[in-house]
């Protein structure tokens, strides 16, 4: 057992080794920098209870002598607050780093969910055909034509109405998730359902077929694994637009509310206080989004390029 | 002095593991109204000398060495101006694919007449007769009319002519014909080699066709040159060559090539190729899992009972059902298949020969008519567990061995999965036991169990695909056109195996080709198709002795004649 267990490694390191694509990966430092960026990122935000200098929802911790300090290299600037505070003695620094982890949670959780229904949609309508798949794409076109931030905003819009203020104080999270990604699931859908178009009439699909696998089972195991390349490379660059549908829903205060700040909340927050001369309080979250989405973004790229055999 | 000199020519592509040497060291010459061949498999750089000629490498490729001379003047090392202008004025190309080697926005005429006007500098008005002469040249009737058509208004062989005349319209000195013959039916292809033949002789033209047909290089070369791994292992007279060759890997090739005259038993010496981990001498397949008894209910009847079998495609939907426009590609084929058979089907292109298959196997649902494995209709059949029965003693083999196997999945996992969803082992360390030993015994041994397709090449694939379809013990296997997408030595390997497998194991076997030589060797029985319709069943022997149906005929006077 143990023998395969080394051959297994170094089976896998061969793989990797060989592989181009990580070859492309090693060798564009535009696809390199920018992960590092965002995991960088990614890794602020998942420690930051432990790296964050002040926990900005603590309020015991929270002293309003504190309030509106510049950044610590300007004059009246304190070493605790490396960017400065806000209005209620937050440290900037420290909300950023709560800040990105709930954008980066939403945008995850959205594009997982996004994804989740845009494939299995997008994989039975390109495998069923006939009826079935023309009312799925019907439904997507409909959907198509209406911008994405105005589906999220409906979607946000109807949730308040229904259910009462506290309540949607609580929900608001999950119901941010919910509308950036019933917004997002038609890409997925007509990509995954063009590329099972082409697939299920390969001749391994047949082969199941001749054997008298089900469809369900041809559907999952065999023709799912191969149309799934461009479906990645999708979900990252979904997943910088949903950051960004995130914060803008934030910024015009249908997202998520001041007492779970994300950086679009921030944002806004922030933006009050620009023209009374604290800029630092808008700027910094506001920089930390561009970063994030366009590290996202580049990865995208690169992965969208390296995936496609005629750039090769 | 030759009209065409190739000196010492290296072309090298660069990749990140190292320059890969496609040609090299290659020297050749071509004499006026001489066709000289140069054969070989995929991969061999047989097209690749022929680009370097005219300097159409595929990027990143690169002349590393050697030189290229047209009448003792150096051509490889002129100016990219220079050299497009010997491009198509004194070296014409034909390529493989009419479909896309001409423009299909503009008429045939306006290609042709620009081409002319770019290298002779003649007025439009005389370059457009010399464009209606070159197309009755070629064999185009009704030129006048035709010069004002598009493509798509020509057929696969009316159009290969037009890249014909389009070669030939500047009085080149030397063609280059890249596989010009193998887009196209043989019918077609007849037609095509004996225009090149004349004009090359009426013309003083020196052509270089570069091809992997050993029948095309019969038919018409003059002398040929045999390409292997990028080296020339011989050249010579055509005649002396394919008679008498004298390199190993010659030798190899011809005698993989299947012989249209008579029926051999097996095709010798194809070892050269590819190393095959053949089972040992002393291993019986009868003692393994696959050569044991089945659990199959003995049956007397025929094997397939096929009986008026109707097929229509849809070709537009309508909302209702009866103003639906059908094409049909099966109009009512009926035959039987006797056990232990191999039963052959040949046609050409569009017959309908694979539809068969795929309703034999329940792909197709048959519009009219009825399949019958062993006397039951599976199409009939509700019962799952009864369908399944049935279905595991039918399997197929596909013909394109890139795409009849999932390339996110191992191999050992491919042929394992018939085996579990059939119930055929009661563990997974059977299931790992048998799916072993049908690696071993397509011959590709153990260790090609964890590496996934994209690791073999064509003929190791298609070993994957029979081990996954013996993977059931079928008893009636379908071979849809198997060795189609391979090169000829490989294909003698594979006929091999399918062959030493059949009998070994009793097989009942449909062998789907439009390669009459390959019918030849495999069946006992043949039906010749023609647009959905069987025009006449026979002995194998017997259809190829004495042909009863004209179209028979016709495919067995085309057929390219290698040994005659």
């Amino acid at each position: 057992m143990q023998e395969d267990n080394i051959n297994w490694v170094q089976d896998m390191r061969r793989r990797i080794a060989d592989n181009d694509i990580w070859y492309s990966f090693t060798h564009t430092p535009i696809a390199y920098i920018s992960a590092i960026i965002g995991i960088s990122l990614i890794a602020l935000a998942i420690f930051a209870p432990f790296i964050a200098p002040q926990n900005p929802f603590d309020l015991a911790s929270l002293d309003l002598f504190d309030a509106s300090l510049p950044p610590s290299w300007l004059d009246q600037g304190d070493q605790r607050f490396l960017l400065g505070t806000d209005d209620q003695g937050r440290g900037i620094l420290s909300t950023i780093f709560y800040g990105l982890r709930i954008s980066l949670f939403v945008g995850f959780t959205s594009v997982f969910l996004s994804l989740l229904i845009g494939v299995s949609l997008g994989l039975i309508s390109g495998y069923v055909g006939g009826r079935v798949d023309a009312i799925i794409m019907r439904i997507a076109d409909v959907q198509l034509s209406f911008p994405a931030i105005l589906i999220a905003l409906l979607i946000d819009g109807v949730f308040r109405t229904i259910v009462s203020k506290d309540l949607h104080e609580d929900l608001a999270l999950y119901v941010v998730i919910f509308a950036i990604a019933v917004s997002g699931w038609v890409q997925y859908a007509r990509t995954v359902r063009s590329s099972v178009m082409t697939e299920k009439i390969k001749e391994y699909v047949q082969a199941g077929q001749v054997i008298g696998l089900g469809s369900a089972r041809i559907m999952i195991k065999h023709i799912l694994p191969n149309v799934l390349g461009p479906v990645f490379v999708i979900g990252t660059l979904h997943l910088a637009l949903a950051i960004i549908i995130e914060a803008t829903l934030s910024f015009l205060g249908v997202g998520l509310p001041p007492t779970t700040p994300s950086l679009g909340t921030l944002i806004r927050i922030g933006n009050e206080y620009l023209f009374s001369g604290e800029w630092w309080i808008t700027i910094f979250p506001g920089l930390t989004l561009i970063i994030l989405s366009l590290s996202v973004n580049l990865f995208g790229d690169w992965l969208r390029d390296a995936l496609n055999p005629k750039l090769q | 002095m030759s009209l065409l000199e190739v000196k010492n020519l290296t072309v090298k592509f660069p990749s990140r593991k190292g320059d890969f040497t496609a040609v090299d060291d290659v020297s050749l010459n071509v004499e006026p109204g001489e066709i000289l061949g140069i054969v070989g498999e995929s991969g061999a750089g047989k097209s690749t000398v022929g680009n370097a000629i005219i300097s159409l490498l595929e990027a990143p490729g690169y002349m590393s060495g050697g030189s290229v001379w047209l009448k003792d003047e150096r051509i490889d090392d002129l100016g990219e101006n220079l050299k497009s202008a010997i491009r198509g004025r004194r070296i014409g190309m034909i390529f493989q694919d009419p479909l896309t080697s001409l423009n299909p926005l503009e008429t045939v005429g306006a290609q042709l007449i620009e081409t002319i006007i770019l290298h002779l500098e003649l007025s439009e008005k005389a370059a457009r007769i010399r464009a209606i002469d070159l197309l009755n040249q070629v064999g185009i009737e009704n030129a006048e009319e035709r010069v004002d058509q598009y493509p798509h208004q020509f057929s696969g062989g009316m159009r290969q002519r037009v890249v014909i005349a389009l070669a030939i319209c500047s009085d080149p000195e030397v063609v280059i014909a890249d596989e010009p013959t193998t887009a196209l039916d043989v019918s077609i292809q007849a037609q095509i080699l004996s225009l090149l033949r004349k004009l090359c002789e009426e013309r003083n033209v020196g052509m270089i066709m570069v091809t992997h047909d050993m029948g095309v290089i019969a038919e018409v070369t003059d002398r040929v040159a045999v390409m292997y791994n990028g080296k020339l292992v011989e050249i010579g007279e055509t005649e002396k060559v394919l008679y008498k060759p004298t390199h190993e890997y010659t030798k190899s090739l011809i005698s993989a090539v299947p012989r249209p005259d008579k029926k051999a038993h097996r095709f010798p010496l194809v070892t050269y190729i590819e190393d095959v981990e053949m089972l040992p001498d002393d291993v019986k397949l009868s003692d393994l899992w696959l050569g044991k008894t089945r659990d199959y209910e003995g049956f007397e009847g025929p094997m397939l009972t096929v009986d008026g079998l109707k097929l229509d495609f849809v070709t537009k939907r309508a909302i209702f059902k009866r103003n639906n426009t059908y094409f049909t590609a099966l109009k009512g084929v009926s035959f039987d298949i006797k056990q232990g058979e191999v039963f052959g089907i040949v046609g050409e292109s569009g017959s309908g020969k694979s539809t068969i298959a795929r309703c034999v196997t329940g792909i197709y649902e048959p519009s009219d008519g009825t399949v019958s494995i062993c006397g039951a209709d599976l199409n009939k059949l509700e019962d799952i567990s009864k369908r399944n029965y049935y279905r595991r003693q039918t399997q197929m083999v596909f013909q394109d061995p890139f795409s009849s196997l999932n390339g996110r999945m191992r191999v050992e996992n491919i042929i394992a999965e018939p085996i579990i969803f059939h119930k055929q082992a009661a563990s997974k360390a059977d299931v790992n036991k048998i799916v072993h030993e049908l690696l071993e015994i397509v011959g590709l041994g153990t260790g090609a169990a964890r590496k996934f397709p994209h690791e073999f090449s064509g003929g190791q694939r298609q070993r994957i695909s029979i081990a996954r379809a013996l993977a059931t013990r079928p008893r009636f296997l379908i071979c849809d056109e198997p060795t189609s997408a391979l090169d000829v030595s490989i294909q003698a390997q594979i006929l091999n195996l399918l062959k030493d497998l059949q009998e070994e194991l009793g097989l009942t076997m449909m062998f789907i080709s439009h390669d009459l030589p390959v019918i030849r060797q495999m069946c006992d029985r043949v039906a010749v198709m023609q647009s959905g319709e069987i025009l006449e069943i026979a002995e194998t022997e017997t259809l190829f002795n004495t042909p009863q149906h004209s179209y028979t005929k016709n495919l067995l006077d085309l057929m390219p004649k290698f040994r005659t």
